[in-house]
């Protein structure tokens, strides 16, 4: 086990090592950088005054040296100044993840909530018309997009109530604070919560079908005990695979909820500084979300271990 | 057709040891492609203590005969729409499913044919032995594990203790097997179903199975139902035989009055195609040592003739054969068979 994790450790270190140059260089293949766009908003083009620009944020030098001085920098902790505000990028970046944060926890809670227990509910019943209802209502969640899914439920807030929950960055309590973000979190978990969902029953019909199961039921074993002992835990191997993809994807469902429902997390953030080409802060912000991918997807194969003894990670 | 009920008569007369009768069982499959009669009519009853085998080729209905009798035949498509199931004074089809769930693994247990893929790979050994004994005995957790080590130890096991805590998948064949056998037999159930117990494994282990299998009813009393196709097995395991056909019995008798004096056709060719060795050879079979196979397959239970179904593979069937089925009926003593025209003054071939 130990030999494992100082392998798989320097894997993923090469792994964000890889992101890292990917990141940097894409970036920099997006046409202009914020010296053409302030000039090109400006309407004239000083070409002088642009160089000298170009020089203080250190656009000039070549892109390898640009690279080194961002690695340099991060090993240090520094992460630079952001080209828009001026401030440090971390003093930018830092406090806007906890909301991030908190919103995708909950996403990812509220899918696997309702994925994986109606998805075994499903196979069980299969063919029957909740099983069928549970197919329907799954598959328009695949469909809708998170976006349309958060405008949806704020016209239907304005139609009942006559308002709309305003994101307020101290809602009093913790529970005022969940209550507030569920909505948005809903709305991102959704479309993951059909696919969990999808996935789980799936899988459980698969391992209901095995010979374990009948063995099970030889045993004197009741349905709940045959379903959720012995048939989830076979079932949920490549469920937890998905929940781990489904993390990472999280992120591209929160860039317009964060918009939708006005929430000032680091998703829109980022997307603000992608149209600023505010290097310092995109490089760094995707560098962070890189970490959390790798990290959890360790985690996820963790999990793996964890749940079939088949898998040990020797040799 | 299926309002006969062959053999139901026939039987021996019941004693006070009997712990099992099964009268006139049908198990149906509702398919898309028709009515599959997978069982139809069987009948047979077990005394304590008592090895009987079943035999037959696959798909002749032996493996749903006992699937039935436990209750676990898939529904749908399967069905058990006729018959009594009597274990004891109980009769189980009038049972609902959670006082039938008291009796599977308590009172009836078995053993399935594939070690690897019927014990639950995410679960230690223990857990799975422990399982029934929680189940059907209060056991706590604790004292489960105890009897689950125990229980290891009498199948022959070693380091019990350590191999209770270990995974399927860290135990050899015949060690799954083994453990099998331990989980079945841990409530000490009345009757003891084994389906293909060892035709999975390698023939050195098929022997040490069938001798713990063999110790383990002799030692608690536990009537054996012996599913099989191995005749081999079925000369050295069991007491009584009863050879089916296409979801039918066609005959049954003492194990060695069968084996010298088959009375059907079928019984005769299934002899007759077990391989033996030169020494024995001279007793019986073809002079020139081939062996010799039944023509033709087993015929599709949903499309079965109208008279006797084995009649198209038969070497003496005639005219009646195709036509109606044959009565099953005691042709010598404590030799049933349902043929028309039975081998008679054949030793064995």
């Amino acid at each position: 086990m130990g030999a494992y994790l100082v392998r798989r450790s320097f894997l993923m270190v090469l792994t964000l090592f890889g992101m890292s140059v990917l990141i940097f260089v894409m970036l920099r293949l997006v046409p202009g950088n914020i010296t053409d766009i302030i000039f090109d908003s400006a309407g004239f083009v000083n070409e002088k005054q642009k160089k000298k620009i170009e020089q203080q944020l250190g656009l000039d030098k070549p892109i390898v040296t640009q690279y080194a001085n961002w690695i340099a920098g991060l090993a240090k902790g520094d992460l630079g100044y952001a080209y828009v505000s001026e401030k440090p990028a971390i003093d930018e970046i830092l406090p806007r993840i906890p909301v991030t944060a908190k919103l995708a926890v909950l996403a990812l809670v509220f899918s696997v909530l309702f994925g994986v227990p109606l998805g075994v509910i499903s196979a069980v019943r299969q063919n029957t018309a909740l099983d069928y209802c549970l197919r329907v209502v799954s598959l328009s969640g695949l469909s809708l997009p998170s976006f349309w899914l958060g405008l949806l439920i704020l016209m239907a807030f304005v139609q009942w109530f006559g308002w709309i929950p305003i994101y307020q960055s101290d809602p009093g309590s913790l529970w005022k604070e969940i209550a507030l973000l569920s909505i948005p979190a809903a709305a991102v978990g959704f479309r993951s919560s059909a696919l969990l969902m999808r996935l789980t029953r799936s899988s459980m019909l698969e391992v209901l079908r095995q010979d374990y199961i009948r063995t099970a039921r030889a045993k004197g074993a009741s349905d709940q005990v045959v379903n959720y002992d012995h048939g989830l835990r076979n079932a949920m191997l490549p469920v937890v695979t998905i929940i781990g993809v489904e993390a990472a994807f999280l992120i591209g469902g929160l860039i317009v909820t964060e918009t939708v429902f006005n929430i000032p997390g680091v998703a829109r953030f980022l997307v603000e500084a992608i149209r600023w080409r505010d290097y310092p802060i995109v490089q760094n912000l995707v560098m962070f979300i890189a970490i959390v991918v790798v990290v959890v997807n360790f985690l996820v194969d963790m999990t793996y271990a964890m749940l079939d003894p088949r898998i040990r990670y020797e040799s | 057709m299926a309002a006969v009920a062959p053999g139901a008569a026939a039987q021996p007369s019941p004693s006070s040891t009997q712990v099992l009768e099964v009268a006139n069982l049908q198990t149906y499959f509702y398919t898309r492609g028709g009515l599959v009669k997978a069982v139809d009519g069987v009948s047979f009853s077990l005394v304590r203590g008592e090895t009987l085998a079943i035999v037959g080729e696959s798909g002749c209905g032996k493996s749903v005969t006992a699937l039935s009798l436990m209750r676990l035949v898939a529904d749908p498509p399967g069905r058990i729409v006729g018959g009594s199931l009597r274990l004891g004074s109980t009769d189980l089809l009038r049972l609902d499913e959670a006082a039938m769930r008291d009796i599977r693994g308590n009172r009836i247990a078995m053993i399935f044919q594939e070690p690897m893929t019927s014990l639950n790979p995410v679960m230690t050994i223990a857990r799975q032995i422990s399982e029934a004994l929680m189940l059907h005995q209060n056991l706590s957790r604790g004292a489960a594990l105890v009897r689950s080590i125990e229980m290891l130890h009498l199948v022959g096991i070693p380091e019990p203790a350590q191999r209770a805590k270990e995974y399927p998948h860290q135990l050899s064949g015949g060690m799954r097997q083994r453990a099998m056998i331990a989980m079945a037999v841990a409530c000490n159930p009345e009757v003891l179903i084994a389906d293909e117990p060892t035709s999975a494994l390698d023939v050195t282990i098929q022997a040490q199975i069938l001798e713990v299998i063999a110790k383990l009813r002799r030692e608690l009393g536990t009537a054996l139902i012996l599913i099989t196709h191995d005749l081999g097995i079925v000369a050295e395991t069991a007491e009584r035989v009863i050879v089916m056909y296409a979801g039918r019995k066609v005959e049954e008798a003492a194990v060695g009055r069968l084996f010298a004096r088959p009375l059907h056709p079928y019984t005769s060719g299934l002899i007759h195609s077990i391989p033996r060795l030169a020494l024995m050879r001279r007793e019986s079979g073809p002079a020139d040592g081939r062996l010799l196979e039944i023509p033709g397959m087993v015929p599709a239970l949903s499309n079965l003739p109208p008279g006797c179904s084995f009649a198209p593979r038969c070497a003496h069937a005639s005219e009646l054969c195709r036509r109606e089925y044959p009565p099953y009926e005691e042709k010598r003593p404590g030799q049933w068979a349902a043929c028309w025209h039975p081998v008679v003054g054949d030793s064995g071939g």
